[in-house]
């Protein structure tokens, strides 16, 4: 009773890092807790995943195992969800922000008129004294996260209702195993007296992978290349540091000309305009036809071999230099970093 | 069978905080709120592209817009009509303030009952928050499947609706009965422009607070024609548990709010040697601009 709980999402037959992630901080938030790890398992055929879970300091998995529950589907989950919420009481309870988990974990916080606190990007254990009443609260789960697009950090708290629910974006906690497992258990729960048939009234027609269509208008960091990154290659950098930082790649005309780049990812008079919150330019000169697309950014990093570039006029921070050295060390000094 | 569905697209109006240029800071660096301008939530003019486009298959049907928010919100139902939506309702009231997505829910679902449709259509998330539980939750209390991260309405057969979902590593088609809360994803497409004739017609529709406003305004033109009011509900008109509304409806509390303080405009020109880019990465890191 009272432990943490985290949701553990499945994909292809593996465990989502997020949710290993999820373990790995809720170990920390157990601990300062003393109260006890779990983990709830929803799936078909994933059993075989339990050792792991162990091996990540879960001591009690809940495992849902059903050939109906292959893939996910709102209703069935969350009914095995809140089936288990209400036996166990947990004080909190933890989901990756992925297209499950933020479908999931609403609903599940609806239903037990709780709150639940999206995307955290650090979670916490502190008191709280309610200003008003003088009420004190120990130990709550501080939900801290971004809000108002970036611009300002909230951290959100839950006094009176249980159990204090959040989700947490992949890649934001650190993943850690430990040497050796911990003794778990199962609880094995009953499928079959939980599900009524109206909760399979959604059906999936069918699953396949797509690739997304290239959106650089809606993402808040843009690496972006010039002409002067030199050749499709050196643009592989570009997506590598994008792929790091959660961002997009962008191109000027002159790079999307000289067929570095696709059309799509176009930024200037031609292309498309852009504001994001953080804007790197690379090898890009800084002609108006571009700079007219981006100026806008709330932050402008450029990196260019010629010190006379205008872009770095433009620029919060101009780094002159070669992007095969600058790009790699970006990424390394992001990753030191980032944890 | 009947073809003509009764859709309600939830739309917010949101500070547009993806615009915070440089004109938008304040001095001490952090966001000057008031100067960002108040827009239609971006996802939820996708998720009225997808209702006019069933109404575009099933002309008989009528798509009404539902925003929450204070009197000035009237303007997303405005917004509506000018793309070819047939009404829409503004639930505003002192009692819905300090709500948080539950409590938001809760104050939509008991709107969305009074009207009573066969589709709800939400963006995904609004930008202001980027939460994405107002759908999912709304769908709750009103004991509904919700379709999250729609891209795409394919059909509305034998009262079924097969929709197609974006999801992290690929595409998903779902067939759920309806009524169904669906949440519409930012790869949808746009929503169409405004209608020239549309614009004309409803740039006068008003709620009757904004009438009231503008009566010793000589020069605006004061209507009472009972086409072009935009009803305002309030708690009494949707009826639903006082509790369960606003502040006390919403269990997370905000204990803290740090503004993110951005670097002042000076070009700071740096080597590309790795302690100067671990500098640069470090603050990145720290100011969330990153991370």
């Amino acid at each position: 009773m009272n432990n943490i709980i985290i949701y553990i999402e499945t994909e292809g037959g593996k465990i989502a890092d997020v949710s290993l992630e999820l373990l790995t901080k809720g170990r920390v938030l157990a601990q300062k807790l003393s109260c006890g790890l779990e983990a709830l398992l929803i799936g078909s055929n994933v059993s075989n995943l339990v050792p792991e879970l162990y091996q990540y300091g879960a001591s009690k998995v809940h495992l849902a195992e059903d050939a109906s529950l292959e893939h996910y589907l709102t209703l069935p989950y969350s009914a095995i969800a809140l089936d288990l919420f209400a036996k166990e009481q947990p004080q909190i309870v933890l989901f990756g922000a992925t297209s499950v988990g933020r479908d999931l974990a609403p609903r599940v916080s609806s239903a037990l008129k709780s709150g639940l606190t999206a995307d955290c990007t650090s979670l916490e254990i502190g008191d709280h004294k309610e200003a008003k009443s003088g009420k004190e609260y120990k130990d709550l789960l501080y939900q801290i996260r971004p809000a108002f697009g970036g611009n300002i950090i909230a951290t959100i708290i839950n006094p009176d209702c249980r159990p204090q629910m959040a989700t947490v974006r992949e890649g934001v906690m650190k993943k850690e195993e430990l040497s050796t497992p911990v003794e778990g258990s199962i609880n094995t729960i009953d499928v079959k007296s939980i599900l009524k048939p109206e909760d399979f009234i959604v059906e999936i027609l069918e699953r396949h992978i797509e690739e997304r269509k290239i959106d650089i208008k809606g993402s808040s960091v843009i690496v972006a290349g010039g002409f002067g990154v030199g050749s499709k290659e050196n643009f592989n950098l570009l997506y590598d540091l994008a792929n790091v930082l959660g961002a997009q790649v962008g191109a000027s005309r002159a790079a999307v000309d000289a067929g570095f780049a696709e059309p799509a990812r176009q930024i200037g008079q031609t292309g498309v305009t852009v504001r994001p919150k953080l804007y790197i330019a690379v090898g890009i000169s800084g002609q108006i036809q571009h700079t007219a697309g981006m100026d806008q950014s709330a932050m402008i990093i450029s990196i260019n071999s010629d010190p006379n570039a205008p872009i770095h006029q433009l620029a919060d921070y101009s780094i002159v230099g070669d992007l095969n050295e600058i790009i790699p060390r970006m990424i390394k000094s992001y990753k030191l970093n980032s944890k | 069978m009947n073809k003509n569905f009764k859709i309600v697209v939830l739309a917010k109006q949101v500070p547009d905080t993806r615009n915070v240029g440089k004109n938008a800071m304040k001095e001490d660096g952090t966001v000057n709120r008031a100067a960002l301008p108040a827009i239609f939530n971006p996802e939820d003019m996708n998720a009225l592209e997808q209702a006019l486009r069933i109404k575009d298959k099933y002309p008989g049907s009528e798509v009404l817009l539902l925003t929450m928010g204070p009197p000035r919100a009237a303007e997303i139902i405005r917004e509506g009509y000018y793309r070819g939506a047939d009404g829409g309702v503004l639930l505003t009231d002192r009692k819905f303030a300090g709500a948080d997505t539950l409590a938001t829910s809760y104050a939509l679902s008991m709107a969305i009952k009074k009207i009573n449709p066969d589709i709800i259509i939400a963006g995904r998330q609004a930008i202001d928050g980027d939460t994405a539980q107002v759908g999912p939750q709304v769908a709750e209390k009103l004991s509904l499947p919700q379709i999250t991260y729609a891209e795409d309405v394919i059909s509305v057969e034998d009262g079924k609706i097969t929709v197609k979902r974006r999801l992290e590593r690929g595409v998903e088609t779902v067939k759920s009965p309806i009524p169904v809360v669906i949440t519409v994803h930012a790869t949808a497409p746009d929503c169409r422009p405004r209608n020239a004739k549309q614009l004309m017609r409803f740039k006068h529709a008003k709620t009757q607070t904004e009438e009231m406003d503008n009566e010793h305004n000589s020069y605006l033109p004061i209507h009472s024609l009972e086409s072009l009011r935009i009803p305002e509900w309030g708690v009494a008109d949707v009826g639903g548990d006082e509790i369960q509304y606003g502040l006390s409806g919403s269990p997370t509390k905000v204990k803290k709010i740090e503004n993110i303080v951005f670097q002042a405009k000076e070009s700071k020109r740096l080597t590309s040697s790795f302690e100067d880019i671990d500098m640069l990465m470090s603050e990145l890191i720290s100011s969330h601009t990153i991370g």
